[in-house]
């Protein structure tokens, strides 16, 4: 090899090293570095980042539109979409609070607010809605820590009983049954005279443990009872909840309910809804859309969870929200609270709501039914007369209450213990998380 | 032809007393641009490593000794706490009960399995059309991801599923079993599921190993008498026993590592009985927020993996020697 040669190869490798190191840097700050918004005054176009699982559980396109909207009524923000699955989003949420890059606009649940808060990733929106001279009076609700605003419900999601109405035709059964002993018999007589058919169906599963909520302690909210007394658990002496376990470890032990409820999840429900095998289920009003697809032929009824019997006060009724909330540390809070009060807007939030197929979040706006289903009217009507509940929501370690919620459940189902002592125990538990 | 000297020649020394030989010992005496030179070329891949690898486990080993990490402000040094309030609970043992069985379960059928279906692949009285079908057939479950898996088993073991159905029609089963659900039969069920996913890797590596073995070694067996059982204990098996070892090794660390397919067909439930290591330590993050003590479980399952990894470099290291 020439002596220019070998110098010009040196040096072409000590480029490319060069260079490989430059790559290498870049990508790993790029790793490690704050991905919030773009700086710059206010007069310059600001970018906004709004992670949520709202876009892929609503038709195509439509979260855009919404966005689109709003670029039109501020022209100087852009809202930058990052969309993920909700079980992908938690744990991207967590890990992003607690590297400091949350997006500046963060889609919540309710069991997410209290690490998040804890974390000090929240911006305290009731100072914000101070500041902006924000009234409100509109909001069906807040989630909050010591007087303060984390989290605005945007969408609300109830979880009525949905019966189908041949099933319970077959078994001898007229209307869907409003308290617990009617919900019992129901289940009972469906198991036992309709052939391949369950009653009821509860998805008691932990990968996924929000069965403790929807199809246990569902039936205590529904009769006015609480599982908290001044915000710590209380589940022992507790005769609503007691009520709650035993209706459920009745329903299982009877066979009325679909086997294997320790591993199903709510997709299973769903899905053996427009099946036909079972009677009954409690589940999230979202999934209208889902079963009228899945069988059109199928005649269903959405009607308020059974009550214990003599129960005369208003419903409780499961809901779920999509929530929203602003980073503490986005650079630009009042942009990011610009958007938050838009989603929040009567006519906003009325859109949101009739794509999502869900109730507002502002008690000013209604969905627009106008060629929906009419099972979302009917649920409408059952939502504003009953209590919106869901006391799992702000809790520390709300997946972790319901998990152990449910593995001391399983035991009093399989015989390994009783009803008093699976509250007893889970209420040590509980009493370690809080 | 002319040589040309470099810029810069090395100059070579002889060192008469270095043991490995009269090697000449090369010594560079240029600039300072060349002497950085092969650090500018392993640079790269020593800052991948150092921010993909070392950083993190160095930050996760940190967060171990801290009180509570992430979702507090400001942590405190607690030393080796979280090793001591770990080892003190009966659920992080019996998730390392419930992984060592998933695991050896695992590697044992998978060794087994895949030994078997190799041997029949590489057999000689099957037609090539047939062996190239069940070739495909075999090696199917390989390509599934584990979701896919997960998703196509809890389908098959639901309680009105396809084999439910075949055993109570049949019936080997007088009614259906909820097999993911039942208590006694989640764990066994989660392992044949591991089972059937991973065996085709073993499968395919056996394979290769037994079509590199001389028929010479085969023929000579035979004329010493032995028989199919004496060829296989004689010959094949000491012939496959360097790749059955390496793929064993592996497979422990894959097998204990096993996440997905545990959280997406029973979550570690029933009752916690099918709660290993990995998804006792996303919940200690996730469910629980308490990232020190999933940082303290994360860096436990890493040194039972490093201490099989040491294992797999030494034995690897002397099969090259």
């Amino acid at each position: 090899m020439s002596k220019d040669a070998h110098s010009t190869t040196r040096r072409r490798a000590a480029r490319i090293s060069a260079a490989m190191l430059v790559s290498a840097t870049t990508f790993l700050t790029a790793a490690c570095s704050n991905s919030g918004g773009s700086g710059g005054a206010s007069t310059q176009k600001v970018e906004l980042t709004f992670s949520q699982w709202w876009a892929p559980e609503m038709p195509s396109g439509a979260l855009q539109r919404v966005i689109d909207e709003f670029h039109t009524a501020n022209p100087l923000i852009s809202v930058k979409l990052i969309s993920a699955p909700f079980a992908s989003l938690q744990t991207q949420t967590i890990s992003q609070a607690a590297s400091g890059t949350l997006p500046d606009v963060v889609g919540l649940d309710g069991s997410w607010v209290n690490p998040l808060y804890k974390q000090g990733a929240l911006l305290n929106l009731s100072e914000v809605m101070k500041t902006a001279n924000y009234d409100p009076k509109n909001l069906a609700s807040q989630v909050g820590f010591n007087g303060s605003t984390y989290m605005i419900p945007v969408v609300n999601f109830v979880y009525p009983l949905f019966t189908n109405d041949e099933i319970l035709a077959k078994a001898g059964i007229s209307k869907p049954p409003s308290t617990w002993s009617e919900f019992e018999s129901a289940a009972k007589k469906i198991s036992q005279t309709v052939d391949g058919v369950k009653g009821w169906i509860a998805p008691l599963g932990t990968t996924n443990p929000n069965g403790a909520q929807n199809d246990i302690l569902s039936w205590a909210w529904a009769s006015g009872g609480s599982m908290l007394k001044d915000g710590k658990p209380a589940l022992t002496g507790n005769e609503e909840v007691r009520g709650a376990v035993n209706l459920v470890k009745n329903l299982v032990e009877s066979d009325s309910v679909v086997a294997g409820a320790a591993n199903l999840q709510e997709i299973d429900k769903v899905q053996n809804f427009i099946n036909g095998r079972v009677g009954m289920m409690v589940d999230s009003l979202a999934h209208v859309t889902t079963i009228v697809k899945g069988n059109p032929g199928l005649k269903f009824s959405v009607s308020t969870q059974p009550a214990v019997d003599g129960y005369s006060g208003k419903h409780g009724i499961v809901t779920a929200s999509w929530g929203i909330g602003v980073s503490a540390k986005s650079k630009h809070p009042t942009e990011s609270w610009k958007l938050v009060q838009f989603l929040m807007d009567k006519n906003a939030n009325s859109t949101l709501a009739t794509l999502a197929n869900g109730f507002p979040g502002n008690t000013t706006a209604v969905p627009d039914f106008t060629g929906a289903d009419p099972h979302f009217k009917q649920a409408f009507d059952i939502y504003t007369q009953s209590k919106p509940v869901n006391e799992f929501t702000g809790l520390p370690s709300a997946n972790q209450l319901m998990t152990d919620f449910l593995n001391e459940f399983q035991k009093t189902t399989t015989g390994k213990s009783d009803v008093e002592t699976m509250l007893s125990q889970t209420q040590k538990k509980w009493e370690q998380q809080f | 032809m002319t040589l040309l000297q470099s810029e810069n020649p090395p100059i070579r020394e002889l060192t008469s007393t270095d043991s490995r030989g009269p090697w000449p010992r090369v010594r560079y005496r240029g600039s300072l641009r060349q002497k950085a030179e092969p650090y500018l070329l392993v640079a790269p891949t020593v800052l991948l490593i150092l921010g993909l690898m070392v950083i993190p486990i160095g930050i996760v080993i940190g967060y171990s000794l801290m009180d509570n990490v992430v979702t507090n402000r400001s942590p405190q040094f607690v030393g080796l706490a979280h090793y001591i309030e770990i080892l003190g609970q009966l659920t992080f043992w019996s998730a390392a009960l419930n992984t060592l069985i998933f695991t050896l379960g695992s590697v044992v059928a998978h060794m087994v399995i895949g030994l078997l279906f190799a041997l029949m692949l590489n057999s000689k009285t099957m037609a090539r059309v047939p062996r190239a079908i069940f070739r495909a057939i075999y090696i199917l479950p390989w390509i599934f991801t584990a979701a896919v898996v997960a998703v196509v088993w809890r389908l098959l073991l639901d309680p009105s599923g396809v084999i439910n159905y075949v055993l109570t029609t049949t019936g080997v089963l007088a009614e259906a079993i909820p097999w993911l659900a039942t208590p006694a039969t989640a764990l066994v069920t989660v392992t044949v599921i591991n089972i059937w996913s991973g065996y085709p890797f073993f499968m395919i590596s056996l394979l290769a190993g037994l079509q590199g073995i001389s028929t010479d070694l085969y023929e000579a067996a035979k004329i010493d008498g032995a028989g199919v059982f004496r060829q296989f204990s004689s010959v094949t098996l000491p012939a496959l026993r360097p790749i059955l070892y390496s793929m064993a090794l592996l497979d422990v660390l894959w097998t204990t590592q096993q996440f997905t397919l545990i959280w997406a067909t029973t979550g570690g439930g029933p009752q916690g009985l099918t709660e290993m290591l990995s998804t006792l330590t996303y919940k200690l993050a996730f469910n629980t927020y308490q990232f020190s003590m999933a940082s303290t479980s994360a860096v436990l399952v890493l040194v039972a993996s490093l201490t099989v990894a040491v294992v797999y470099v030494r034995r690897h290291r002397k099969e090259v020697v």
